[in-house]
């Protein structure tokens, strides 16, 4: 037996990191700005969606979204009434989204060329662990926890936090009811990903939409 | 719960390299993890014995090297070790921390390859 020692240093996630960084050169070549919504399952991405659509297209902005769920098109089917174009990746079973899906989902898009959106949404499947690993070409990850999962959801799950560029606390409306310690989310938020702007929305009231729909017209190029 | 598809990933890679040894076996597949990479390395060995199954890494180690994260801390002008996962902030001075040099690593470093009998011909050749 001859046994040999080969050096690989190759990135286990290499082909996604790969097609990502390709993705994301064609993102930026047509000035569309991709984002990569993750959070726990219930937090409120499609109702924040529901409401961001309806305000960049108040505004005049084309956005368009990519919903990823194990099953069912229920999100594609309330996203859709906007008016926006929205296509479901339903991943039978897959905990995450990869840059393979997206890249597969942008193909054959009837009625969508990238080259006439501002915004893509990309809607994770809900899940605070293995969306941390994939990039999707995204240019702002956007991680998100609502008022009712508990302030410590950023200390449990270190890894989604701290790769996200952005964080949004959501449902603040149930703020009082659930005894909400504001302080304490927005401290651990900072402990994880020190110095990420964080927005606090309701999609229910609209309390904080302002701000977030601000941030995407100043981030739009 | 994303260790199978990693499990699956590694398989793919490994074959891919092993092309440039005909014959090889993998003895050992050493991996350098993060600590911000998300895996459970349980989860990932269990996961490696059931993707390797009818591969040429079939029966092979596969060796989890985990990495601490290390920060740059401005303050200090240096690069932290940081003792978990729990705080971003320098372990020397307490400041905040932005900058993040390593915890994210995903990659497979090395393998152990069996090459197989040396025949004499080949040898002498």
């Amino acid at each position: 037996m001859t046994t040999r020692i080969v050096e690989l240093r190759r990135g286990i996630l290499k082909k996604n990191d790969e097609l990502a960084a390709v993705l994301r050169e064609r993102f930026e070549a047509v000035s569309v700005l991709v984002l990569n919504l993750v959070s726990s399952p219930g937090t409120g991405k499609t109702a924040l969606l529901e409401r961001t659509l309806e305000a960049l297209k108040a505004g005049g902005r084309r956005a368009a979204v990519l919903a990823g769920d194990l099953e069912t098109d229920n999100d594609a089917r309330r996203l859709g009434a906007s008016g926006a174009p929205v296509r479901q990746i339903n991943t039978h079973g897959i905990c995450h989204l990869d840059a393979e899906m997206i890249a597969r989902h942008l193909e054959g898009w009837k009625g969508v060329a990238l080259d006439q959106l501002d915004y893509l949404f990309i809607e994770n499947v809900g899940n605070l662990v293995c969306p941390s690993s994939y990039d999707l070409g995204e240019r702002i990850r956007v991680a998100l926890l609502s008022v009712t999962e508990g302030e410590d959801k950023p200390l449990k799950y270190p890894a989604l936090f701290n790769s996200a560029d952005t964080a949004m606390i959501t449902k603040i409306d149930l703020a009082e009811p659930c005894a909400f310690d504001r302080e304490t989310a927005l401290k651990n938020i900072n402990e994880i990903r020190p110095g990420i702007r964080i927005f606090e929305t309701s999609a229910k009231t609209g309390a904080g939409m302002e701000q977030w729909v601000q941030f995407l017209y100043s981030e739009a190029r | 719960m994303h260790e199978l598809s990693l499990a699956a990933s590694i398989v793919e890679s490994v074959t891919e390299s092993l092309g440039a040894y005909p014959g090889g076996r993998v003895l050992e597949v050493r991996l350098k993890v993060g600590a911000l990479a998300a895996v459970a390395e349980d989860a990932l060995q269990f996961c490696y014995g059931v993707a390797t199954e009818g591969t040429a890494l079939a029966g092979s180690r596969l060796i989890v090297n985990l990495l601490p994260v290390v920060m740059h801390c401005e303050q200090c002008g240096r690069d932290v070790e940081l003792a978990g996962v729990q705080s971003f902030r320098c372990s020397l001075c307490g400041k905040p921390c932005f900058d993040l040099r390593q915890g994210r690593e995903l990659e497979i470093e090395a393998l152990e390859i069996d090459e197989g009998e040396i025949h004499t011909d080949q040898v002498r050749a």
